[in-house]
């Protein structure tokens, strides 16, 4: 499974808050390796609280792990890196600036000239389908199309790995389905490397490759599972197909999520 | 257990979300109802307005001789609009309120970019925020108009003393608001810059002072009408110029007018400063739609 070419490479990461055996002492994951390869679609799912988005932290390093190592191209991660994405469920555009100014965001902590920082983020924008709505300000856009954006500024920075933090699970039904599709189209024509958070066991297995099942606190990882099924770029036809139903059958087994209902 | 009540809300929640959820067309929908029927209601409201200003000039103009108020008491409207020609003529009238208002704008405008500041530097500074919040706390409760006798003795009596006390008056809201738009800013949104690699700076001059501008503008709102109350009392307990003084040495002639006079020109200046206020604040937060005219 290691390849030699990993984006990421999570080795051994325990993560604990707090001091260690101290009172409020937390241990957040512990000893969580896997890796994640060039254009891989990696899901992480499990139970509440189980330090999925600690994860996601440590990978943009916005934290420290408590042991272990994470790299990313053959590289300790010891703070933020510029070609890491992140986006969370929360949009986080900036409501005093326009789409386009929202999508330079990013770009602007780099030497480059005002001119090229607005043409990636209009060709960001039409790859993410908001050409229209480049001078709108946020409140004026819908949550999809919002979260659309913030995807454009994800990918305006061109990030060798993107890492989604439940980024659909403040959208309505209809609209989030819509969005699961044009995520994923984007993300398989960009051919970027991406890890998904998710609680939605059904999404896991709609738009990636592998699933890493996590255990509840401290999280660790319980089972990967690779997800044998055509059509990673179109998660509406996938989701359909028989054998995906037997997937997420397997997910709900493995979260032992019928004992817990019981 | 109760099963039927339970369900039937069950039943009708999906319903009632799937209407809310409709993206936002009935919610603009609804907007604009709501516009139109304050639109069609909007003259009969400047119509009560209008009724309400002009039932209080005539009660003004006659009730007081009515129940028997002498003029020294009361000054009627027409009193008062005569007193305000002679003090334009002969009191130098335009010369004090110039003079008020320059005074409460130059303090205003320090005692905001002073209160921003230092709201500002305690925001960013976790250390020096716990160390002088308590003085802060204290100065805040502390009435500021009181030190103007102090500020006479220690600066004479010019101009001095009362734009100190404007300052003072205006500093601590500001400070205090911008300290709390600071401590309440949204971590991901600070998370998202360090994700980008920002530095502390461009953090601060891209998230956090954008962030900060709603609570900036309602902490101006309040300093622009502090502003008018600290220039005044820094006049009234000494020196000789403005429209505090004018209220003093009215009130020693038993001029009661004059006071009136001088009241409502102290008004008209608090409303244009806090109307310029308002309009920069509606440029300034036009992203927000409440903002909007």
């Amino acid at each position: 499974m290691q390849s030699t070419a990993s984006v990421l490479e999570v080795e051994a990461v325990t993560k604990r808050f707090g001091a260690a055996g101290g009172a409020g002492d937390l241990t957040a994951i512990e000893r969580v390796s896997f890796s994640v390869g060039p254009g891989e679609f990696v899901a992480v799912v499990g139970p509440s609280g189980c330090g999925k988005s600690t994860i996601l932290n440590l990978v943009a390093g916005l934290d420290a792990p408590s042991e272990g190592r994470v790299l990313l191209h053959r590289r300790e991660v010891t703070g933020p890196d510029p070609s890491v994405g992140f986006m969370l469920q929360k949009d986080l555009l900036l409501p005093w600036r326009t789409i386009v100014r929202n999508v330079e965001f990013g770009l602007e902590a780099t030497p480059m000239a005002a001119a090229e920082r607005r043409a990636r983020a209009l060709r960001e924008l039409q790859r993410c389908r908001l050409t229209d709505f480049a001078a709108s300000y946020p409140y004026q856009l819908s949550g999809g199309m919002r979260q659309r954006a913030a995807l454009a500024r994800t990918l305006a920075i061109e990030p060798s790995i993107v890492l989604l933090d439940e980024p659909f699970s403040a959208l309505d039904a209809q609209t989030k389905l819509i969005l699961q599709e044009s995520f994923a189209k984007t993300i398989a024509e960009a051919q970027i490397t991406t890890v998904l958070i998710t609680h939605d066991l059904m999404e896991a297995v709609a738009m990636s490759d592998r699933i890493l099942v996590m255990s509840e606190r401290p999280g660790r990882i319980v089972e990967e599972i690779a997800v044998d099924l055509p059509g990673r770029d179109d998660p509406m036809a996938r989701i359909t197909a028989p054998r995906a139903r037997d997937y997420v059958d397997h997910l709900f087994a493995s979260l032992h999520l019928q004992e817990k209902a019981a | 257990m109760t099963a039927e009540p339970s369900d039937a809300i069950g039943l009708g929640r999906p319903l009632a979300a799937a209407a809310d959820d409709d993206a936002a067309g009935p919610a603009r929908a609804a907007a604009g109802e709501f516009v139109r029927t304050r639109l069609q209601s909007t003259p009969a409201l400047v119509l009560g307005s209008i009724a309400v200003g002009v039932l209080f000039l005539l009660g003004w103009q006659f009730l007081p001789p009515a129940i028997g108020l002498p003029g020294y008491i009361v000054p009627v409207l027409s009193d008062t609009m005569r007193e305000l020609v002679r003090m334009a003529e002969q009191e130098r009238l335009l010369m004090h309120t110039l003079s008020t208002a320059s005074v409460a704008l130059i303090g205003f405008v320090l005692g905001s970019l002073l209160g921003a500041a230092v709201g500002y530097l305690l925001g960013m500074s976790s250390t020096l925020e716990k160390i002088f919040s308590p003085y802060i706390l204290g100065l805040q409760i502390a009435p500021k108009v009181a030190f103007a006798p102090l500020f006479i003795v220690w600066f004479g009596y010019n101009a001095m003393p009362k734009l100190v006390v404007t300052v003072l008056v205006v500093f601590f809201p500001i400070l205090v608001n911008v300290l709390q738009a600071m401590k309440t800013i949204d971590r991901d949104l600070v998370n998202l810059a360090r994700a980008y690699s920002m530095s502390r700076w461009q953090i601060f001059w891209k998230i956090e002072v954008p962030s900060s501008m709603p609570s900036l503008m309602a902490g101006l709102r309040i300093g622009a009408t502090l502003a008018v109350i600290g220039v005044t009392v820094g006049e009234l307990v000494g020196g000789n110029t403005g429209l505090g003084y004018l209220i003093a040495f009215g009130e020693g002639q038993a001029n009661t007018a004059m006071v009136f006079d001088a009241i409502l020109v102290l008004t008209a200046i608090g409303i244009v400063l806090y109307a310029v206020v308002a309009f920069i604040e509606a440029r300034v937060l036009h992203y927000i739609p409440r903002a909007r005219r």
